[in-house]
């Protein structure tokens, strides 16, 4: 799912002892990544069919894999292009209704029952799959809308004009049926008859193509260009980059997948309510990021898995658990305030490459070291 | 009925204008968005509510307690969670802030359990007549009290000597340090001022609403925030101005029977000054940052 972070150069280190280091070819790599990746999704699979995860611990990890999402595309936002939005929830609402709301219509106009999601007839399954998309696209307007008056701004006022317009979004979603006169969003009441149609299949294969397409735009032209604009914005304006460009799109493609996993947990919970989608929801995804490290797709996708299950586990102590998570999170920042893994970032391919070359951690004298981490935040904490 | 909403709207604008300013002083010396702040409106109010309605004692008691309270907390807050990070990205001290707003919330929820208190009168007089008008008094006092805590924070910053090391640390940390300016203890005394604000705001809020809850500091803190931006952040006439603004712009809407969407007006209000003032009204090279 996660690969390694793509500005770190394989190259320039010198060849492994005992003549050229070993590399794997591009296709060797993406197969690779694909093989486990499957692998992973049928096991999960088979463990739910089995009845070894049920029906609660599933929707769990179905929330799991919301978050993730969640995280890796505010990561974009935070990590790559170093802004600060607080207003990631926003589009995650703007997801969940434009998805909710397209199912819901298109399904009964087509007469698709709730009965065939929960099947997943290959009629239902496209309206999921469309569904989704136009929950993307929904927030990605938003994000339009919202990044090209707040990339103007800098810092904290970008952070403020982002939490502003979420707070605009919830307003509307709860008093748009009073000035439209017909249902469109259902209000304070919320949105019902959202057919079921988050599975653990489907949670993850998004997860999986959502962490592929970030990895594969981090990699190319694109992606370099936004980690320039968060190294130094002046300097990557001066060597070429389209700043406001590649900052609007950064900030849209961080709307998108936010919009996908708004689709997503629509499909998961089945009601949608606007106050779900308050401020704090936003901290909450921006508190994973951060916690993980930014600029770390695996640190994402940890801190989401973590900070999800844990209050489900910590329910017993019901009432002591948000305090102990904002003493976790106070203590975590003050020991290490670059998050947890930093800027690291986990490569399947590199390991391959390391066994392949008999190049271990373990082994002293050449043994390159992976992780910049150092380097990476000292660069960040200019910000 | 005009003046009376025009005084409705003085005396919520002084409430965010109060807690505005304390945002704008922390966030000019150590640029820090400090997102417990509201919360220590909610602290202030809760001992407010301890001292006269658990003890009974007298309410200038419960109103010298609860400044004393806040004050304390607001420093507490500077030296464990955020002094330790001073050199540290400025984005982890942004998640140290909000886990002690958490940590404030869930602890009086905890404490004081999740339901609203009532926080008895300060006082028996409710109305006043100045020429000829009846006001309630808690609108004229509120008024009254953010005029004088205004002034008399502008004398300090301009006129004391730990006025003009704030101001000094606010311009250039390393420039203060090299000086001979104890930068430590100017940034707890900044914090002390803030929240010594907060719970003189503490006290006219729980006047003006008699009520205190656990998350009450979430949407206050919110407002008061927007407050500050809209005024420029880093400016103490630009807090206040804000603070007016956005009380008036509530208070209107909620005139006009639109009271529903008052947040999304005073948010969008805070987009349109963005836009075409990108560091506020009072922007920072207009006015001296604290």
């Amino acid at each position: 799912m996660s690969e390694k972070r793509p500005i770190i150069s394989t190259g320039g280190r010198g060849p492994a002892a005992g003549g050229a280091r070993r590399t794997l070819p591009m296709p060797a790599r993406y197969a690779i990544n694909a093989i486990v990746v499957l692998v992973l999704l049928v096991l999960g699979e088979l463990m739910i069919d089995g009845g070894a995860i049920n029906r609660y611990q599933s929707t769990v990890l179905e929330q799991v894999g919301i978050y993730i999402i969640l995280a890796v595309s505010l990561n974009i936002a935070t990590g790559y292009l170093g802004q600060l939005p607080l207003g990631h929830a926003g589009f995650m609402s703007m997801g969940a209704y434009g998805c909710s709301i397209f199912i819901i219509r298109v399904s009964e106009f087509l007469g698709v029952g709730a009965r065939d999601f929960v099947t997943g007839t290959p009629m239902a399954l496209l309206l999921v799959i469309s569904g989704l998309v136009v929950g993307g696209l929904c927030a990605a307007i938003a994000g339009v809308i919202i990044g090209i008056p707040a990339l103007r701004l800098k810092g904290d006022y970008l952070a403020i004009i982002t939490l502003a317009f979420a707070e605009i979004i919830r307003v509307v979603m709860l008093n748009i049926d009073d000035v439209l006169g017909f249902e469109l969003t259902g209000g304070a009441a919320g949105l019902t008859g959202i057919p079921g149609f988050s599975s653990f299949l489907l949670v993850f294969g998004c997860v999986a193509v959502v962490c592929f397409l970030i990895h594969t735009m981090m990699k190319s032209r694109h992606g370099r260009a936004i980690l320039a604009i968060r190294d130094n914005e002046i300097a990557a304006e001066a060597t070429g980059v389209n700043t406001t460009y590649y900052k609007t799109l950064a900030f849209v493609v961080s709307a998108f997948f936010a919009g996908v996993a708004g689709g997503l947990y629509a499909g998961c919970v089945g009601v949608l309510q606007p106050a779900v989608f308050g401020f704090m929801k936003s901290i909450e995804i921006l508190v994973m990021v951060v916690l993980g490290g930014m600029g770390s797709m695996l640190g994402s996708a940890i801190s989401a898995t973590v900070l999800t299950i844990l209050p489900e586990a910590l329910r017993a102590f019901s009432e002591y658990r948000m305090i102990a998570y904002a003493v976790v999170l106070i203590i975590v920042m003050i020991f290490r305030p670059q998050g947890l893994l930093g800027s690291y970032d986990f490569s399947l391919s590199r390991i391959v490459e390391r066994i392949m070359n008999r190049d271990f951690p373990w082994k002293k004298g050449d043994a390159p070291a992976d992780a910049a981490e150092g380097k990476e935040v000292s660069a960040d904490a200019e910000r | 009925m005009f003046i009376t909403q025009v005084l409705n709207g003085l005396q919520l604008g002084s409430i965010y204008a109060l807690v505005a300013l304390g945002y704008t002083m922390v966030y000019g010396i150590i640029l820090l968005l400090n997102f417990a702040h509201g919360d220590i409106i909610m602290v202030g109010a809760y001992v407010s509510w301890l001292v006269m309605a658990q003890l009974g004692l007298p309410p200038v008691l419960a109103i010298a307690l609860s400044v004393a309270a806040c004050t304390l907390v607001g420093v507490l807050i500077d030296k464990v969670a955020y002094a330790p990070l001073r050199n540290a990205p400025r984005l982890s001290i942004l998640i140290t802030a909000i886990g002690v707003s958490y940590f404030l919330e869930n602890g009086a929820q905890l404490v004081f359990g999740a339901d609203a208190k009532v926080v008895p009168a300060y006082t028996d007089l409710t109305t006043v007549q100045i020429a000829g008008l009846t006001l309630s008094f808690p609108s004229v006092l509120t008024v009254l009290v953010t005029i004088a805590a205004t002034v008399a924070l502008t004398l300090v910053v301009q006129k004391t000597k730990l006025g003009k090391a704030m101001r000094a640390v606010s311009e250039d940390m390393g420039a203060a340090r090299l000086m001979g300016i104890n930068v430590n203890s100017t940034i707890s005394f900044t914090f002390a001022v803030g929240s010594a604000l907060a719970g003189i705001g503490a006290v006219l809020y729980a006047m003006a609403y008699t009520q205190a809850n656990p998350t009450m500091g979430m949407m206050l803190g919110t407002k008061a925030f927007v407050a500050a931006v809209l005024g420029g952040i880093g400016s103490i006439p630009g807090a206040v101005v804000g603070g007016l603004l956005v009380g008036f712009a509530e208070v209107f809407v909620t005139a006009i029977g639109l009271s529903v969407w008052k947040d999304a007006v005073v948010f969008l209000l805070l987009i349109i000054v963005l836009v075409v003032r990108p560091t506020g009204i009072f922007g920072r090279t207009m006015s001296e940052k604290v």
